[in-house]
């Protein structure tokens, strides 16, 4: 794929391409440069967006009608909404956006046809970015090409949902500076899959790495379907010092036509732990890595493929929570060394 | 953890009953250890750490000994903040002990004062006061060693006369026996002369350590502090060398599990040149690092290896096993100190301001200087020291029995160190007189008393703690030795509550989650009971121990805290281990299967 506004594949693009590519995206795209095993694909920029909706605009106006909604008027922004969303579900492609997905698409799936996920990758760079992307949609298991160009065409859409405008609306964002990313990757067929912390959420002790994992795809873990496996390992040694097994009654599997479903774990696999100790070692390994790479902690989701060992990363953001809550110093150094003894002989400070 | 309604307590101790029939040998404990009804206000924990049987009347000197030892150097050498002595009581021969802590600010205050002038100098001091410490327990042992034989010939010797000795035999037995408590004693000072600052220092980088990370694991701190090369691994060393000499020198099939000691050397001596070199070796392993007893140097019965060479050679079949399948079975000393320095590095990059890296290397570097000698002093106190001063006190049963005081030589344990210099005193005396003692027709209805009255209490199981709970546990010493805290207080009590839990909490000592039958081995004796695959539930156990983790795939102990040794051990062998649960022994049933989580400290009874 040349260098187009249209596409780009994870090997061509970073953190620093996220103005068109999306936090999702550069996440991917930056992963894949530190060597992290990440599903291969590819990122449909925010220039593909602007191209369909300046086509859209051509018809009838988008954003001006959106800067006109107040934000307080639940009824007219929902009428607004489900217009444009309508609009946007027919309006054909541009045929230079629809021939660049093609091609990569062929490309990623050789002709098999997918599976794929298609999963909007948000351009907000600011704190409010996780509840923003939080209104944003993912599709997996996407199978073929008609229906990634059905996807990639919602997750522009879901820009446009009545939350998400509300959302622009209160906070007076300017439309022009609206715009979506596609993510567009190979699908991992995940035997077990979750997240996993470089900083204890817990406690914020940076010492360990903790891992969340259930059967199935994580779309499980992720939307708290179901209590998670819990382990915590110190990040220097490897040691487990907590394993929480958890009776997982469901999973996400794939539906061979497309898109996924919940079903029941069969009895004897609901108390088993879903990783080996040698994939929780591999795991923190890989956190290290990326943790080491992006220079602070992250919040990763991972996931291992059906039927081999192989581990691979979804995604990797800084943790929030902790970090924005850096505190003083545990100890300071002391002028005499042996001070610090007075802290267990001196009695209660 | 829930905090318990503060009215929550243990059974007071005016609630504990004498176990009928054995109130004259509770009665033979010196009056200072008997509880009195002022004892019900206080707080007392049974030191089932160092005495998890009930205790000989003789054996109760090291008690006695440790305490005012222990108390000298908190309450008036170093003069602790916080807390004075430990005081103590015995019940059924259980010991039960008690911390004096100081909690008036200006008093505290005070004590600070003297503390810098004295623990700092210590502390800046370390390196020489410690080699002074070295060189003076050397000089205690030797002048141990060379106490004389004890001796009444029928007449004074000619030469004594001639040379006009003017001192007769006799009063060398009160001279020597005087000499041999006094330098027991002497020992238990020399012993705490810098443990708990030792233990303090480690204390404090433990702390830190706790308050940056706090997910760490007791035992990662543990393995940062410890040293490579303490005294205490040597036993066990020289064993895996003589296991791999053995080999080496081709007489490996003389070593056979089942058969004794003698046999064994009697074999090898018939073997000509390599069975005598391989005998040779074992002469050099065994002086000093044989005079490793197999408990923790408490009891009179805990033989030395040197004594009683069963427990090393049981050993033997299996590390030579293990060497001829290709293990080196050497202690990777250059890697384990690499190790050490890799864990201390990550861990200080983790920290996160330049301030804490400072501080951190302050308080690791101090915790270096220092431990050393909290992991070496046992072989030199405990062990060593111990095992001559309780052979010397065998030599006076010896002696007492030949003359009719005691059915056998182990009798004199049966007596009180009060007691026993009495009986000498009544030996000397008849030997001047010319006429009969009068211990024979004294001492072994005592002796069969209190054996039985001894039979009688290991069969009750005795309280973990008693009396009223206190809100905290601010006492360092406690804290340290006993790794007795708020929260096992409240497991224990938690525990007494709720019996059909199949739980039993305590330290997180090694990591690691097991399942294996449980052998429940309460006294060192039962040892042998031992098999492969089995996990190990006893009270305490102690470094001479090692070799037999190399049989279980896991420990359980009553008592104990992270820095204990069944913990160090355990960490050493790789094996998960919960220690410090209170009650495992008397709540887990001999053969029970069990799952040991040991990085949790939770031993979960599954049928």
């Amino acid at each position: 794929m040349a260098v187009s506004e249209v596409a780009a594949w994870f090997a061509d693009i970073g953190l620093e391409d996220r103005p068109e590519v999306g936090g999702k995206g550069g996440s991917l795209g930056e992963l894949q440069r530190a060597g992290i095993a990440v599903p291969p694909g590819f990122v449909i920029k925010t220039g593909a967006f602007r191209r369909f909706i300046e086509a859209l605009e051509r018809d009838a106006p988008v954003r001006s009608d959106i800067e006109a909604l107040t934000g307080s008027d639940l009824s007219a922004t929902v009428a607004r909404c489900n217009e444009i969303r309508a609009r946007i579900e027919s309006e054909a492609f541009p045929p230079a956006v629809l021939e660049e997905l093609t091609s990569a698409y062929s490309a990623l799936c050789r002709g098999s046809g997918g599976p794929v996920a298609v999963r909007s990758s948000a351009t907000s760079e600011d704190a409010v970015d996780a509840s923003f992307a939080g209104l944003q949609d993912t599709y997996l298991w996407v199978t073929d090409l008609n229906q990634t160009v059905q996807r990639v065409r919602s997750c522009w859409a879901s820009l446009y949902s009545p939350e998400s405008v509300t959302y622009r609306r209160r906070r007076g964002l300017p439309e022009e500076a609206v715009a979506m990313a596609v993510v567009v990757q190979k699908m991992v067929d995940a035997r077990t899959a979750g997240v996993m912390f470089t900083r204890s959420p817990l406690t914020g002790d940076r010492s360990v790495v903790t891992v969340e994992g259930s059967w199935g795809l994580g779309s499980a873990v992720v939307g708290g379907e179901v209590t998670p496996d819990r382990w915590v390992l110190a990040k220097i040694t490897g040691e487990i010092s907590v394993r929480n097994l958890s009776d997982k009654l469901i999973k996400h599997v794939p539906v061979p036509g497309g898109g996924t479903q919940s079903v029941s774990v069969p009895e004897d696999l609901r108390r088993a732990p879903c990783l080996s100790d040698a994939e929780l070692q591999a795991l923190r390994t890989i956190a290290r890595q990326v943790e080491r790479h992006y220079g602070r902690a992250q919040d990763i989701e991972w996931a291992v493929e059906r039927g081999t060992d192989n581990l691979f990363l979804l995604q990797s953001r800084p943790e929030t929570v902790w970090s924005a809550k850096e505190s003083a110093p545990v100890a300071r150094p002391a002028a005499d060394p042996l001070l610090h003894i007075m802290s267990i002989f001196g009695g209660k400070q | 953890m829930n905090t318990p309604a503060p009215t929550q307590r243990f059974p007071l101790p005016s609630s504990l009953r004498v176990i009928p029939g054995t109130e004259r040998a509770q009665a033979a404990y010196p009056y200072l250890t008997q509880f009195t009804e002022a004892d019900d206000d206080r707080f007392w924990f049974y030191n089932s750490m160092h005495f998890p049987e009930p205790m000989c009347a003789f054996d109760m000197v090291t008690a006695e000994a440790a305490y005012c030892a222990l108390g000298s150097a908190n309450t008036r050498v170093h003069s602790l903040p916080t807390t004075l002595g430990i005081d103590h009581r015995i019940i059924n021969g259980r010991v039960y002990i008690g911390g004096n802590a100081v909690t008036d600010p200006a008093e505290i205050a005070r004590r600070t004062a003297e503390f810098q002038k004295r623990a700092f100098y210590y502390y800046a001091n370390w390196e020489t006061l410690h080699a002074q410490w070295h060189e003076k327990m050397m000089t205690l042992i030797r002048a141990a060693q060379a106490l004389p034989k004890l001796e009444l010939p029928d007449f004074e010797p000619l030469e004594h006369v001639h040379a006009g000795r003017g001192v007769a035999s006799n009063h060398y037995l009160l001279d020597t026996y005087q000499k041999t408590l006094e330098g027991y004693f002497r020992m238990w000072h020399h012993h705490f002369e810098f443990l708990l600052l030792g233990y303090g220092a480690y204390l404090t980088f433990f702390a830190f350590c706790k308050k940056a990370f706090p997910e760490i694991t007791d035992q990662t701190i543990a393995r940062m502090v410890a040293g490579i090369e303490a005294e205490i691994f040597r036993p066990d060393d020289e064993l895996r060398r003589l296991a791999r000499r053995a080999v080496e020198l081709g007489v490996d099939a003389k070593f056979e599990t089942l058969r004794s000691a003698e046999e064994t050397i009697t074999a090898l001596q018939q073997s000509g040149a390599a069975g005598q070199a391989w005998l040779d070796d074992l002469e050099a392993s065994r002086h000093p690092w044989f005079n490793i007893n197999v408990g923790d140097g408490f009891y009179h019965y805990h033989r030395a290896w040197n004594d009683d060479l069963s427990m090393p050679f049981a050993c033997l079949p299996e590390y030579i096993k293990r060497v001829k399948s290709g293990e080196s079975l050497e202690r990777p000393i250059e890697r384990l100190r690499a190790e050490r320095t890799e864990l201390i590095e990550g861990y200080r990059e983790l920290l996160n301001t330049d301030e804490d890296r400072a501080a951190y290397d302050q308080m690791i570097t101090l915790a270096h200087r220092v431990f050393p000698y909290v992991e070496g002093h046992k072989f030199y106190c405990e062990h060593w020291y111990t095992n001559l001063f309780f052979n010397k006190i065998r030599e006076f049963g010896a002696l007492l029995a030949a003359h009719g005081f005691f059915p056998d030589t182990e009798a004199v344990f049966h007596l009180t160190h009060y007691e026993l210099e009495m009986a000498i005193v009544d030996l000397m005396s008849s030997w001047s007189n010319g006429s009969a003692p009068r211990g024979p027709a004294h001492w072994p209805g005592i002796v069969k008393e209190r054996r039985a009255a001894l039979q009688e209490w290991a069969k009750h199981v005795t309280p973990p703690a008693l009396g009223p709970v206190p809100d905290v546990i601010d006492d360092p010493a406690i804290v340290m030795l006993w790794g007795i805290t708020r929260e096992n207080l409240n497991a224990w009590l938690a525990a007494d509550s709720g019996a059909d839990s199949n739980e039993v909490r305590g330290f997180a000592a090694s990591s690691g989650v097991v399942e294996g039958p449980a052998r429940i081995v309460k006294s060192v004796k039962e040892i042998a009971r031992l098999q492969q695959g089995d996990i190990l539930v006893c009270q305490i156990t102690n470094p001479t121990w090692a070799p037999i983790f190399q049989t279980i795939v896991a420990a359980v102990s009553d008592i104990g805290g992270s820095m204990s040794h069944a913990a160090i051990v355990a960490r050493e062998y790789g094996l998960p281990a919960v220690v410090g649960t209170g009650n495992a022994t008397a709540r887990i049933k001999d053969g029970q299967r069990i799952r040991v989580d040991g990085g949790r400290g939770v031993v979960t009874i599954l049928g």
